[in-house]
């Protein structure tokens, strides 16, 4: 029988879930926003009813027969039927506000929404669709970074899509890039950071290094709020923070500035 | 007999040939180059006998080596008239990325590259090889000076990684990164890199990518370290080589997947042994290169350029 109730992550306290999902999966009480998926990212941003999905065969293969504790071909199969997705990421184009747009939207639920060779194919095919047909586009990361199981492959979809944002910039067309929790590796070292504007929901985690690794290597704890949003818009690293509630306004905002379309 | 599994301990009597080789050369003896040609031949047979055997984890014991050379030899070895340039003109110099100009072959030549320092206080001011955002920042300031002036550009990648610390976060590590990839695909003179030891990750990638990546025999060029893919997946430190094997990161490897055009052979015992026949091996590999790139036009270079890294990606399709 589905729950009826959730704890929150952040405040602890046992909430009923029909409010959680009622507040767009944001703790009425302390304000944490709780992860969401690729489609809820869609329904929530989307003009209701208003998008189509696009490139939803690509499918990972298991070209280096990686087997750690688990093999990656199993790891696949499991993330497949635990999310109902090919891989990490969709693709989708529809209308905000009436404005014809482009979202791809990570699965943190897909092996931590890292990218191998699928999630950089798809990107990149929706930022060339994107300056192909003069759209603005927008990415929401929810990434652990790079795909280890794809190796070589993986690291390789940095360049792959950083270029295409490259080709996206000469030829004016906008692109946003939303950071939710978490954006970290090589998420954050290629087109999370790349937007002609970076933004991020409250609190989430943000960083090229994972907080453990950079713990291990200065062997010193870090200081509480690194790594947030809040700490990389006070260093310069993001345009704003946007609360969940009011992205969809603040989107719409930003393409109607950037594409001088006044209401 | 047990494998032995320690490159280190592998390659001993290599070294105690090599050793003698080193005296050899120093010494006045007037029969040196039949007694130094002999040892190599010596070195060789040696060689012969270890290389098959070589695993990936001896693959990164050898690029990491401690005397493998450096940056600073190749640039030594190749350039006339090297000039480092220091600083981002935003916060600072890194130390663990040079950049400068030379000439190669008599022409002027955009050189960036990873340093590793060689004593313990070198290793310390050099951050082991691990750059800092100012470090990918300068290396574009210099490669978009190489644009300006219509010089070639060429990367020498040798590094554990992106340094993972708190003021390179507070930074823009990622960003810097990023940027150097979005900036790298635009630039309008050729890019050649050279993985000449340990290709860390984006660390790597940031001055990594361009018309052509060569790497040397004994290199590697990966998304993760072994160690850092062995404690996140296995969880266990113990693990280092079984994820080297699964990785896939050597250079015939990335030959196979169309990622890299060339390797570059060593000399027998890795490049550490013999750094002349290493420099020759390079400098031929390098003439090449650009001498095959200078041909091209600048449309048709970041054409082939762009489609190069658009075709790297293997997944399914219904």
């Amino acid at each position: 029988m589905e729950q009826l109730w959730a704890r929150c992550n952040n405040c602890r306290r046992i909430l009923y879930k029909q409010d959680i999902m009622d507040n767009m999966h944001v703790c009425p009480t302390c304000h944490f926003h709780f992860r969401l998926s690729a489609v809820e990212r869609f329904f929530m941003l989307f003009d209701v009813g208003q998008f189509e999905l696009f490139d939803e065969d690509i499918s990972p293969v298991d070209v280096l027969q990686f087997k750690d504790q688990k093999k990656y071909s199993d790891r696949i199969k499991i993330s497949q039927t635990k999310t109902g997705l090919n891989d990490a990421v969709l693709s989708a184009i529809g209308m905000m506000d009436g404005i014809r747009v482009i979202i791809c939207a990570m699965e943190f639920a897909f092996m931590g929404g890292s990218m191998g060779s699928v999630v950089g194919e798809k990107v990149t095919r929706a930022l060339e669709r994107a300056l192909k047909e003069k759209v603005p586009v927008i990415v929401i990361s929810s990434s652990g970074g790079a795909r280890m199981q794809e190796g070589i492959l993986s690291l390789m979809q940095l360049m792959k899509t950083s270029q295409a944002i490259a080709r996206l910039e000469k030829a004016g067309v906008p692109y946003i890039s939303l950071c939710t929790d978490p954006t970290t590796g090589g998420t954050t070292a290629s087109y999370a950071m790349l937007g002609d504007i970076n933004i991020a929901e409250p609190d989430a985690l943000i960083g090229f290094a994972g907080p453990r690794v950079i713990e291990q290597t200065i062997k010193q704890k870090l200081p509480k709020g690194f790594q947030r949003s809040e700490f990389l818009l006070e260093h310069g690293m993001l345009d704003d923070i946007v609360d969940r509630k009011k992205l969809r306004p603040y989107i719409i905002r930003v393409l109607r500035l950037f594409t001088n379309q006044p209401r | 007999m047990e494998k032995e599994k320690d490159f280190y301990k592998l390659e001993k009597n290599v070294i105690e040939i090599k050793q003698k080789i080193d005296d050899l050369q120093e010494s006045e003896d007037p029969l040196k180059e039949d007694k130094i040609a002999r040892l190599r031949t010596k070195i060789e047979k040696e060689w012969a006998g270890i290389a098959p055997e070589l695993t990936p984890f001896h693959f990164v014991q050898i690029a990491r080596h401690p005397q493998r050379p450096y940056t600073l030899d190749y640039i030594d070895a190749l350039f006339e008239g090297f000039i480092e340039l220091h600083g981002d003109r935003r916060a600072g110099d890194d130390p663990a990325l040079i950049a400068g100009f030379g000439f190669y072959k008599g022409k002027t030549t955009a050189v960036i590259g990873h340093q590793k320092g060689r004593s313990t206080r070198n290793r310390l001011m050099r951050n082991f090889g691990q750059p800092n955002p100012e470090g990918y920042r300068k290396a574009l300031r210099i490669m978009k000076l190489a644009e300006k002036f219509g010089f070639p550009v060429v990367t020498l990648i040798d590094t554990p990684g992106a340094y993972p610390g708190i003021q390179a976060e507070e930074r823009g590590q990622a960003e810097a990164i990023a940027n150097n990839l979005k900036e790298i695909s635009l630039l309008r003179v050729p890019v050649v890199n050279i993985v000449i030891g340990e290709g860390g990750s984006g660390g790597a990638l940031a001055v990594g990518v361009g018309d052509a990546i060569l790497m040397l025999q004994y290199s590697f060029y990966s998304v993760i370290s072994p160690e850092g893919c062995a404690a996140i997946l296995w969880k266990d430190q113990g693990a280092v080589k079984q994820a080297a094997e699964n990785l896939k990161f050597l250079a015939k490897d990335l030959k196979g997947f169309g990622i890299i055009d060339e390797i570059i052979p060593e000399p027998p015992g890795g490049a550490h042994v013999d750094y002349e026949t290493m420099f020759k091996n390079l400098d031929k590999s390098l003439q090449k290169t650009l001498s095959r790139l200078k041909n091209k036009t600048v449309e048709e270079m970041l054409n082939e350029r762009y489609e190069k890294f658009r075709q790297i990606g293997i997944y399914e399709e219904k």
